[in-house]
């Protein structure tokens, strides 16, 4: 019943490995190794983890991941830059919009263009209604990790439809945006988008509460949450982990803040940051950015300003950008996502090369996984929040 | 517990709290921009009026290659300004619309057309040129702003080219 | 049967319609000249053909009366397409799990793997025969019934860790031995709840623990054990542990599908996939039937003018009510950790059932009047307050503050 332990001879019991004996584990103990996916309901994909289990007791974690593989970085340097503009949909696909944006600002810096500032601002607006996007149905994925019966995943569902169909109007695709150009946005907003969109962001506060009265101060979901999956500040950052689950541990580190990039330093808003870094807080701070996020956007909409979307001189076909490299990084919902690119001045990079907050997120599965119980696994699994079209690429 | 009633409740006494749209009895209005796989516009004959001159540059841009163009030659072996073939697979197009951008002569454009599941896995699912080909006037019933611009930029080529040639029959 | 009844005459020749049907079938056996031990195996398959209808139409219902209700509580419309307001779906999935091919995996223990859902249907029916459905309608009249449910109870366990060691998957090993250890640890409870209702009735039987129930104190408020303070805090302790023993939400861990895929129930499929959802509504009902019996009045009317409305009915509409209860907290809970789960049931329900002894004591000696709350309140209360305060320590329930930097 066991597998192969990893040097490959057969091991009737896995305790018996040096590695279980090191670890501090009695070697008389009956360990259960359980294979959790490629093909497991809350695996959030094809991800898999080998799980070596001590009664309910996690004591081994191996997360294996490459089951989506898909070649996107190779894809990317036989296509023209624009041509993988379409395909930085598909890494997480619940930010197509972020995505989208690092991919240009890349591209922008490499070639030198400038970007106009109507453009500018539909940039901070579709990428903070993606964080919105994103953080909803987290929450309801998570909740669904728990075993709620996707109840709160179809409240979240209710709420993100909204914003899908302001996407789709604008960009004509729900999820695939593939809407940012180099110098701009492929096309202007259409005719009551703003109304539409103040509409849903006026809308927005009362489902939040909804939620949290919902979640928050469940009994179940704190005691589920709460002291569940510890992670240190430091041990974050050395595990260079970004996005809520480093501001969870009480880092404050949010690229938005730090770089400035675009025009988000012409908006009032705070980073909010946990103590704990436990699961409870990763989900709370998930709230509280949603709140932020909001009051990004009413002053977006307000302010934003008329004027062209694209930048007039960008070329989108044949563009060959000079000899150089560059690495442009945005706060993506799910942490840093940058995009890292070589230009031997030919029309296709000569390397294409994505930093994926989602794998490097991951990459602490186990550290903070282990001596928690196999349930508890879903849900820091859960509170990564990872998209595996963005951990495998 | 108390909001899951109240949602419990809502949905008999609001309908609008019930998003959920019965699909084949009421079909989803779909916006303007909504783009799903792309067609052929021809001004007024299926065959001769295909705005597409086949310059292929459609095929080469395409990310996943799904575009395959043959040109159509005269008698003489001449290359004529007409695709020959003209297939899109749509079990490998990603509706990403690079094509539509990067068509100089606004010839291809995408469809709102959804029902498109098939019971064979491949025949039914590469579109060729006859079944791509698709009017003007339903061009205009889909994207109405976006085809009215781009009417008038054809047309405003058009009276240039129609200028152009005048001012040469003058000069001649 | 009040003055009300005789003008309805429906509804009066309703309350003994059952009965009067089967004495009028034997009836007629009788005349046709039938041998008496013929007569007595007909009047015995009469009952169990009565409610193995009534069940079987009950789950069906059930299903589908899930699917809607889950469906509303998350803003959908829930099945719509098979027959009117998808009435039908129940029966379209029976097609769909009765046509499906049943796979048994190579490695497993096949007679064990065959056996699992057949034993974990039959004491959910075996309940059944002990439940009072009305007046003069308990199909076995027992005098140990109480008895005989928990040892039935316990019997699903045996079916649960057979279906999990006889898959030989590791998600059915783990998730039978979860189920071993909560049914195990839930049946305490659930005792300890009967026991206090066994206490104040003086009998083990569920007729006698129903009349007991009857009459209205002023008129208006009946005399239910849920009415009174230690009652109350049995028919909580019973319905947690009855959503326990019955594997449902939040306790669904057996089955927990985020961990467990499946639980005991991976590797089954087609119709054996089937008997275990019967065996779990079933169980559902038996659970909610007893807590019907035992805290809320069986089937006694719940007001003095409703008792012209048969008792059955009544019976059957309370039933409902609980089930209802349960698929709505499906509806809002996550399910719980596991060793919350133990946690809860010895560290909280178990400390509280023996103080619901206590004041079942007191109330019984102190009378039922206003002495008899003052003076068996208190043996709840104040452990319930020391209790939840040290469960509540361990986290920070009344919500965190959040630094936020600018």
């Amino acid at each position: 019943m066991n597998p192969p332990s990893e040097t490959g001879s057969p091991s009737p019991n896995p305790a018996e490995s040096p590695r279980y004996r090191t670890a501090g584990y009695d070697s008389d103990a009956q360990l259960l190794e359980v294979s959790l996916g490629p093909q497991h309901p809350s695996t959030h994909g094809v991800f898999r983890m080998n799980v070596a289990l001590d009664g309910e007791d996690v004591v081994k974690l191996k997360p294996v991941f490459g089951y989506l593989h898909r070649n996107h970085e190779q894809i990317a340097e036989q296509v023209s830059y624009l041509g993988s503009m379409p395909y930085t949909d598909r890494l997480d696909y619940f930010c197509s919009l972020s995505n989208n944006w690092a991919y240009a600002a890349a591209v922008e810096k490499l070639a030198g263009i400038d970007v106009p500032e109507r453009a500018e601002y539909i940039r901070v607006i579709t990428s903070e209604l993606t964080r919105l996007v994103n953080h909803t149905s987290f929450l309801g994925f998570m909740l669904s990790d728990m075993g709620a019966w996707g109840t709160v995943l179809m409240y979240a569902f209710r709420e993100r439809e909204k914003i899908l169909d302001l996407f789709e109007s604008l960009t004509g695709s729900r999820m695939m945006g593939n809407y940012m150009r180099f110098g701009g946005c492929r096309c202007d907003l259409p005719p009551g988008w703003l109304e539409q969109a103040r509409k849903v962001v006026d809308g927005y506060p009362a489902f939040l509460d909804e939620m949290e009265s919902l979640i928050a101060t469940n009994e179940i979901v704190i005691s589920r949450t709460q002291r569940i999956g510890r992670l240190p500040a430091d041990k974050a950052v050395n595990g260079s982990m970004t996005g809520p689950c480093l501001r969870a541990s009480g880092v404050n580190y949010d690229i938005r803040k730090v770089d400035r990039y675009g025009i988000y330093d012409r908006f009032e808003f705070r980073v909010p940051l946990g103590d704990h870094g436990d699961c409870y807080d990763r989900l709370m701070i998930r709230f509280l950015e949603m709140r932020e996020t909001l009051k990004i956007l009413r002053p977006a909409l307000r302010d934003i300003p008329e004027g062209p979307v694209m930048d007039p001189k960008a070329r989108q076909r044949n563009l060959r950008p000079p000899e150089g490299e560059a690495y442009a990084r945005v706060e993506a919902p799910k942490g840093e996502l940058g995009f890292y690119l070589i230009s031997d001045a030919s029309d296709k990079p000569y390397r294409y090369r994505v930093r994926p907050p989602s794998l490097i997120n991951l990459t602490l599965l186990e550290d903070l996984c282990l001596g928690e119980k196999i349930a508890d696994v879903m849900v820091i699994l859960g509170t990564i929040d990872i998209v595996l079209g963005e951990v495998d690429r | 517990m108390g909001i899951t009633a109240k949602n419990f409740i809502a949905s008999y006494t609001k309908p609008e709290s019930l998003i959920t749209e019965e699909y084949p009895e009421e079909k989803p209005k779909l916006p303007e921009n909504n783009r799903n796989f792309p067609f052929l516009v021809f001004d007024d004959d299926p065959d001769a009026g295909l705005r597409c001159v086949s310059c292929k540059i459609c095929e080469r841009e395409c990310p996943p290659q799904c575009i395959y163009i043959v040109q159509e030659r005269d008698e003489n072996g001449r290359p004529v300004k007409q695709p020959k073939v003209f297939d899109i697979d749509i079990s490998v197009c990603m509706s990403c619309q690079i094509c539509v951008e990067v068509c100089p002569f606004d010839a291809i454009k995408m469809d709102q057309e959804y029902e498109l599941s098939s019971l064979d896995r491949f025949d039914p699912l590469i579109h060729d040129r006859q079944r791509l080909s698709k009017s003007n006037e339903y061009y205009h019933s889909i994207h109405p702003a976006e085809a009215a611009a781009v009417d008038a930029v054809l047309a405003e080529k058009a009276a240039r080219k129609a200028g152009n040639k005048k001012a040469a029959d003058n000069e001649s | 049967m009040t003055a009300l009844s005789g003008t309805i005459p429906v509804f009066a020749s309703l309350e003994g319609a059952p009965i009067a049907l089967k004495a009028w079938i034997l009836g007629m056996l009788e005349n046709m000249g039938m041998p008496e031990p013929f007569l007595m195996l007909v009047s015995i398959q009469l009952s169990i053909l009565g409610f193995f209808s009534v069940f079987l139409l009950l789950f069906v219902l059930a299903s589908w009366f899930e699917r809607k209700i889950l469906a509303r509580i998350q803003n959908r419309r829930g099945p719509n397409r098979v027959g009117p307001a998808g009435l039908l779906q129940p029966i379209a999935d029976g097609i769909k799990m009765l046509t499906k091919e049943d796979i048994v995996p190579v490695a497993a223990d096949k007679v064990l793997h065959a056996c699992a859902p057949v034993l974990i249907i039959l004491p959910a029916f075996l309940a059944m025969a002990i439940l009072p459905y009305g007046k003069n309608m308990t199909p076995v009249e027992l005098e140990v019934g109480i008895l005989l449910f928990f040892a039935v109870s316990t019997a699903t366990e045996l079916a649960v860790f057979m279906a999990g060691w006889a898959s030989l998957n590791k998600f059915s090993m783990l998730g039978a031995m979860r189920a071993v250890a909560q049914i195990l640890s839930y049946e305490l409870p659930l005792i300890l709840a009967a026991t206090s209702v066994v206490m104040i009735t003086g009998s083990l039987s569920l007729t006698a623990m129903v009349e007991a129930q009857g009459g209205y104190l002023l008129g208006i408020l009946p005399n239910w054990h849920v009415f009174t303070p230690w009652g109350f805090a049995a028919f909580a302790m019973f319905f947690i542990s009855a959503l326990a023993e019955s594997n449902r939400t939040p306790f669904d861990l057996p089955e927990g599908e985020s961990e467990l895929v499946a639980g005991h129930m991976t590797e089954y499929s087609g119709f054996k996939y089937a008997l275990f959802f019967i065996s779990e509504y079933l169980g559902l009902y038996v659970v909610c039937g007893f807590a019907v019996a035992l805290f809320l009045g069986g089937w006694q009317a719940p007001l003095p003018f409703l008792t012209f409305i048969p008792s059955w009915i009544w019976f059957f509409a309370k039933i409902l009510c609980l089930v209802f209860v349960a698929m709505w907290i499906r509806g809002t809970f996550p399910r719980v950790r596991v060793d919350h789960l133990m946690n809860f049931a010895w560290k909280f329900v178990i400390p509280l059932g023996v103080m619901v002894l206590v004041s079942a004591a007191v109330w019984h000696l102190a009378g039922r009047g206003p002495l008899g709350w003052i003076l068996s309140l208190p043996p709840l209360l104040i452990p319930y307050w020391l209790m939840a305060r040290a469960y509540g320590r361990n986290y920070d329930a009344g919500g965190r503050v959040y630094r936020f930097a600018e």
